[in-house]
């Protein structure tokens, strides 16, 4: 296995410094027979871990992969990602999330943890054989029927007492069902123009205030899926000056396109939940500095062409978002003066780890840790070009935007997977 | 004007009148023995309809017949559950086909923005009604209608009554009622007005019979009764009595105020069979007036000043 010495990388934002990666871990001593990496003016963080990734696999190759979609992750600076249930079949069996388990070893570029499905095939009805997935070879953590919401709220509540055996977590996917059938965009001024049906924060915050209470009363942890509304940052700060085991997550998206876009009635702006107003995104990247939120999940979510190139009502809802999630808190957060490097380092990696509860990921940069490193430059800005993506799919709301910063370097257990800007 | 008609908010006020005045000339048309005129031969429209309405597109027919357009209808079925061909594909074999313009009826709103502006079609695209958005050709004749009665718009009250909600046709009026300088009031109960109307600039009321005595125009929108199974309303019956036009409320009008409807009509919901056939119901006339607009906007989007041949922009 090759040494690397990284040379002069800022880690974390800080000082230049050597940094050696040898036999997998951040190691000291003598760098002799190490391969020189030139880290002049990068930053160095832990590789970046997301919580909320869809890698389409099984049951929608033609979307995404496990290998293309870690590919993307780890030209994004990701060295582990959670790759979401609602597959076809769906992950609600230990068999199925030790198949993408075992793809994402097979494929190398990073780690793979699957999420189980909180019910079986998504449906809200009985819950999934969730003490097996977590038994199983894929040691799943977290839960989540992400794609639709656990609206019942004695199944909830179960699922939320279940999970306690094995130190699981339940990732809601907030979005309370009646509120928002048919939904298309947040419900606003501009719905009502547009003739779209609205989706309204009060579905969302609603959800999360009940499992809040829910989570408070039994004692178990809540993880609340992509946050995208001013009331739902309110709420979870409330839970948390209670003391509760509450943890949130925030898309970039959310931190920094709105639904004016939607008055493009180009459906590359269709997400779930959807853009907000303005005023939502200041609460966002307000909440995420202030620690509210406690990290940055990508919901990359995979489309082929066909199903975003059609009427706004008749396409998928989900945008890409792994190539380009540190580019977008670069500029939102970073570049804002709401957060340090140290700060992105916590909410885009150790974080996400320990709320997933993976053992080598989101680990201080320090001797003797696994060397899971990402080397990001934030001088440089780029056009984003979605043919030059590495997903399979080319569905990001961001093509043809200017953006701050760049992937140089990613290393899995010491091992490069992206080099040069290049994968390896 | 623009290439496309997409939405009533694409017309500056000169476009809106430039529109009016050319259906007052096309509309005497009507009135003679042949009723055609040669200013849009060899052009192709194509009348794309992703759900049905037999009016709208015999009006369209008509309208570009009469100019001596070639007509292709195109009914393209399916429906948001069931996908049929893809609206992209339709819209490359209508470019294959050569068509001049495109007249769009779609059940999603926002499909004749896409049409014209993703890059499949060249043709002008003309929004016959999409989804819960807009009319924009019905509103034109909303207004041509009330111009003919009223002469000028400006300062002109005029009461658009009913589901606003889901109507495409309210909101198509609203914008261009305010363009032609009259003042809007949407009248309806407060589950069937959009959210975040105040910011339309335009005035609402939930009470029918507080604006009666002073509209000049009460414009009465189809409701259908499949909204009280969501709740939009408890009954029919309580409907009626709270928003529906009767000769006791039309009795509360001024002599000059005319009443209106986009049809389909549902007699004895939203008006009554008194009121739908009285005087002051210019219902018919509407539909008249249809052909004229629509061949105003043909005309001008795709002769208007340029010649008949030649004008190709391609």
């Amino acid at each position: 296995m090759t040494d690397y010495l990284i040379k002069g990388a800022s880690v974390l934002g800080g000082e230049p410094r050597d940094v050696l990666l040898r036999e997998g871990l951040i190691a000291d001593g003598s760098s002799s027979g190490a391969e020189v990496v030139d880290a002049d003016g990068l930053v160095m963080l832990p590789g970046l871990v997301d919580l909320h990734t869809h890698l389409r696999e099984p049951g929608r190759e033609d979307a995404e992969t496990v290998e293309t979609g870690t590919r993307a992750a780890a030209m994004g600076g990701f060295t582990a990602v959670h790759a979401m249930a609602n597959t076809e079949p769906v992950a609600d069996t230990a068999g199925v999330v030790e198949q993408v388990w075992r793809l994402g070893t097979e494929a190398g570029y990073c780690d793979v943890q699957p999420v189980g499905a909180v019910t079986v095939g998504l449906a809200g009805e009985r819950l999934a054989e969730l003490g097996a997935m977590a038994d199983s070879a894929a040691r799943v953590r977290v839960f989540s029927d992400d794609g639709k919401c656990v609206s019942d709220p004695v199944l909830m509540r179960r699922a939320l007492e279940y999970v306690k055996a094995f130190d699981g977590v339940v990732a809601q996917h907030a979005q309370e069902p009646r509120l928002t059938e048919d939904a298309q965009m947040n419900e606003g001024e501009l719905s009502g123009r547009l003739g779209l049906r609205g989706w309204p924060a009060v579905a969302e915050e609603s959800i999360i205030a009940r499992d809040c209470l829910l989570a408070a009363h039994v004692g178990s942890r809540l993880h609340v899926c992509h946050v995208s509304t001013a009331g739902s940052v309110e709420i979870v700060r409330w839970a948390k000056s209670k003391g509760w085991p509450v943890t949130a997550e925030v898309c970039p998206h959310h931190l920094l396109l709105t639904d004016e876009l939607a008055a493009s009635y180009d459906p590359i702006f269709k997400v779930n939940p959807p853009l907000r107003s303005a005023t939502d995104v200041e609460a966002l990247r307000a909440g995420l500095a202030d620690g509210t939120i406690d990290v940055v999940a990508t919901d990359h979510a995979p489309h082929p062409h066909e199903d975003k190139d059609c009427e706004w009502q008749a396409a998928a809802f989900g945008m890409l978002g792994l190539e380009t999630a540190l580019s977008i808190v670069q500029t939102t957060m970073v570049d804002a003066g709401l957060l340090d490097w140290a700060g992105v380092a916590e909410r885009m990696s150790t974080t996400p780890a320990r709320i997933g509860r993976l053992a080598g990921q989101g680990r201080p940069l320090e001797v003797g840790e696994p060397a899971n490193v990402v080397l990001y430059d934030p001088s440089v800005s780029r056009v984003v070009d979605a043919s030059e993506l590495a997903s399979l799919s080319r569905n990001t709301p961001y093509a043809g935007m200017e953006l701050p910063g760049r992937v140089v370097a990613t290393f899995l257990r010491g091992r490069p997977t992206v080099l040069d800007g290049k994968l390896c | 004007m623009k290439k496309h008609l997409l939405s009533a908010a694409d017309l500056s006020r000169d476009d809106a009148e430039l529109v009016l005045a050319t259906a007052e000339e096309l509309r005497s048309l009507a009135d003679r023995p042949i009723k055609k005129l040669p200013a849009l031969r060899g052009r192709t429209v194509v009348n794309l309809f992703f759900e049905d309405s037999t009016r709208t597109r015999i009006s369209f027919e008509a309208a570009a017949k009469r100019l001596s357009a070639d007509v292709i209808n195109f009914s393209a079925k399916g429906s948001s559950l069931s996908k049929g061909e893809s609206l992209k594909d339709t819209a490359l074999t209508l470019e294959a086909m050569g068509a001049d313009a495109v007249v769009v009826r779609h059940w999603a709103s926002g499909a004749p923005h896409l049409l014209a502006h993703a890059g499949w079609a060249r043709s002008s695209v003309v929004n016959a009604g999409d989804g819960t958005h807009e009319h924009p050709t019905q509103a034109l004749l909303d207004a041509f209608t009330m111009t003919r009665h009223l002469g000028s718009l400006d300062g002109r009250r005029v009461a658009i009554v009913g589901d606003v909600l889901h109507s495409r046709v309210a909101r198509s009026n609203a914008l261009l009622l305010t363009t032609l300088g009259a003042e809007v009031t949407l009248v309806a109960p407060p589950t069937l007005l959009p959210y975040g109307v105040e910011g339309w600039g335009v005035e609402t009321s939930y009470d029918l019979d507080a604006v009666l005595p002073k509209a000049d125009v009460l414009m009465m929108l189809r409701v259908q009764r499949e909204r009280m199974n969501a709740a939009f309303f408890p009954s029919v019956r309580e409907y009626s009595r709270r928003y529906g036009v009767d000769a006791r409320r039309m009795a509360t009008l001024q002599d000059h105020t005319i009443v209106m409807h986009p049809g389909p009509m549902i007699r004895g919901m939203e008006i009554s069979a008194d009121v739908a056939d009285s005087e002051r119901s210019v219902i018919v006339e509407q539909v008249t007036n249809g052909v004229a607009v629509r061949m105003a906007v043909l005309y001008l989007l795709l002769g208007g000043s340029q010649p008949a041949i030649g004008g190709d922009d391609a």
